[in-house]
């Protein structure tokens, strides 16, 4: 019986084998990926889509309706979180794009001290949660006149404003906010873009006798460009997905849509309304709208172009 | 001389305008602390008040957190410590192992996964928590600690960084391990993960930091409040009929102070880390 011990040996040579493979190692490491990505991102993915033409009557009672929850979304509320969105992301890009970058540039500069120090603190803001941040900047834009912010105000002469019931002023809370949490990060992204611009380039334009804001125009503005195009992907991505800076300030009362944005708007209609469907289209309809807007951005800034080009 | 002098004012200038910033950027967390220690009524008295006032100030917030009325804000602290500590542990493992396939090796389909991962980070999660939800129902796994880790552990975004990190490795050190007779996944851990510390340095306050303050999935995934994270539970606190301040505040104190402490014992890492894995537009 020669052959008995055949079997096992050549499967344990053949297990050999398979860990020392660099042929198939790669696909081992890799396999986690794979397997989340079915699992929880391409089935989800195909399933909300399907759900978006489907009226969803219980947890597996569902019906095909075409097109009907799509012409649902033609309606005031979703317009007015898209307008909140809108409103809301170009804003923040406003504050969150150019204020970084002089903080970091400040913060490369070789005058400054301390830069270690600064640089943590300011990022500090970013460790907090909405929720959490949203507790005190809450608290300091109370609707007395004895909160904070009103104290202010009335101290200088100003009116005390009732922060949470105005469009424009419940605006400006959530702007703040989510400013106030995510400068630190882009000034981190913007720091290391500038640690790697070559010194030389610096000193070869201080011999041709450029002065700083030329330099900052001709050499850190460029070269940043890759980063800043990252850190203005990320702000529209985030800005169009944002759900605590106005769960924190407003609960299902809010008055008007004050408040109201897109993924609440889903939440909304999903969870606390049971209209799955519903749910679904606002979804796919907020994922063409982010990719669109990323899509004709990127080209703006000529990504698509060859790497060499950039 | 005079150019000396004009530089130094400049360093002057810049330092003052930072300590600046840095206080604004600083007091809504020292306002947050400051009210921890009042009473509501103390609280909205004088808005001004913000200065250390010990005959106004007491812990009687912190008691009523750990012993009164809130003390379910201690499960709350738990369950988030234990959340973010095995999803971090869980997603630095396996993207690393991605990452690190992505970036080292080259295969077939490499590009193609690649890819994949890109998607991944470009579309919005939030359109996905429905079927997400009908599937953690679906797996028996609602209400659990797996179910708000499990459909995020293998992080896009860290798998990204971990690729861009080991892509500039020198292969080497992996060569140099086959001749000894590694195993692939040997050489992984005993000689590539080792130098990737910095990488898992800057990861590590990454991934916990978004899974510690991470809110609209374990909004829908935890039902009862004895299984609230602290984002979820402090949100519970807040309702339309007039607030808790007083735990409120005392409670959100608490709460950030787990990521400050990791933020500080990280914090080289996470900034060299951060930089030398290059974000890359």
């Amino acid at each position: 019986m020669p052959n008995l011990g055949a079997g096992p040996k050549l499967s344990a040579s053949r297990l050999k084998k398979f860990f020392y493979s660099s042929k198939t190692a790669p696909y081992l490491f890799v396999s986690p990926f794979i397997l989340s990505f079915l699992i929880f991102f391409l089935y989800p993915s195909i399933s909300t889509i399907i759900m978006s033409f489907q009226e969803v009557l219980g947890f597996s009672a569902t019906r095909f309706i075409g097109f009907s929850n799509y012409n649902r979304l033609l309606n005031e509320h979703f317009f007015n979180a898209l307008q909140t969105n809108t409103t809301f992301t170009l804003s923040t890009l406003m504050i969150l794009i150019p204020l970084p970058l002089l903080f970091a540039v400040l913060l490369n500069s070789k005058l400054m001290k301390g830069k270690n120090f600064f640089r943590a603190v300011i990022f500090v803001p970013a460790l907090t949660s909405v929720i959490v941040a949203g507790v005190a900047f809450r608290l300091m834009f109370g609707e007395l006149d004895t909160a904070f912010v009103n104290s202010i105000f009335l101290k200088i002469g100003l009116p005390a404003q009732k922060w949470t019931l105005n469009y424009a002023t419940g605006m400006l809370v959530m702007v703040i906010l989510a400013a106030w949490r995510f400068a630190g990060i882009n000034m981190i992204y913007y720091l290391s873009g500038l640690q790697n611009i070559p010194e030389e380039l610096y000193e070869s334009a201080d011999i041709d006798g450029a002065n700083t804001f030329t330099k900052l125009r001709m050499i850190t503005l460029p070269l940043l460009k890759p980063i800043i195009i990252y850190t203005l992907t990320i702000g529209i991505f985030d800005g169009y997905r944002m759900f605590g800076e106005s769960y924190v300030y407003w609960n299902e009362g809010m008055p008007g849509d004050i408040g109201l944005t897109i993924v609440r708007y889903i939440y909304q209609q999903a969870f606390q309304r049971n209209d799955m469907g519903l749910g679904s289209a606002i979804g796919i309809t907020l994922l063409v709208i982010v990719l669109v807007i990323n899509l004709i951005q990127l080209k703006c800034f000529g990504l698509f172009k060859k790497d060499g080009e950039r | 001389m005079n150019a000396n002098h004009k530089r130094s004012l400049l360093t002057v200038l810049m330092i003052v305008s930072f300590i600046i910033v840095s206080l604004i950027v600083l007091f809504p967390l020292y306002y947050m602390l400051m009210a921890s220690f009042k009473s509501s009524r103390e609280l909205f008295r004088n808005g001004l008040d913000l200065g250390i006032r010990l005959d106004l100030m007491n812990l009687e917030n912190y008691r009523l957190l750990f012993l009164g009325q809130g003390s379910i804000y201690l499960y709350w602290y738990f369950n988030s410590l234990c959340i973010t500590f095995l999803y971090t542990i869980g997603a630095l493992f396996f993207s690393s192992l991605v990452g690190y396939g992505l970036g080292a090796y080259d295969f077939k389909g490499k590009n193609v996964i690649f890819t994949m991962v890109l998607f991944v980070m470009m579309i919005p999660l939030e359109i996905l928590i429905l079927p997400l939800y009908k599937l953690i129902i679906k797996l028996g796994i609602i209400n659990t600690y797996f179910g708000v880790i499990l459909p995020f552990t293998v992080s896009p975004m860290a798998i990204f960084f971990f690729r861009q990190y080991t892509s500039g490795l020198s292969k080497e050190f992996m060569d140099a391990g086959r001749i000894d007779g590694c195993t692939e996944f040997g050489i992984f851990f005993k000689i590539m993960a080792p130098l990737m510390k910095p990488a898992f340095g800057a990861m590590t306050i990454l991934l916990a930091m978004q899974n510690w303050n991470s809110f609209i999935w374990p909004l829908i995934v935890l039902r009862t409040n004895t299984m609230f994270t602290l984002p979820i539970g402090l949100a519970s606190l807040m309702s339309p009929y007039g607030n808790n301040y007083d735990m409120l505040i005392a409670g959100a104190v608490l709460a950030v102070i787990p990521i400050i402490i990791l933020f500080v014992f990280y914090q080289r890492a996470f900034i060299s880390g951060l930089s030398s894995g290059g974000v890359k537009g």
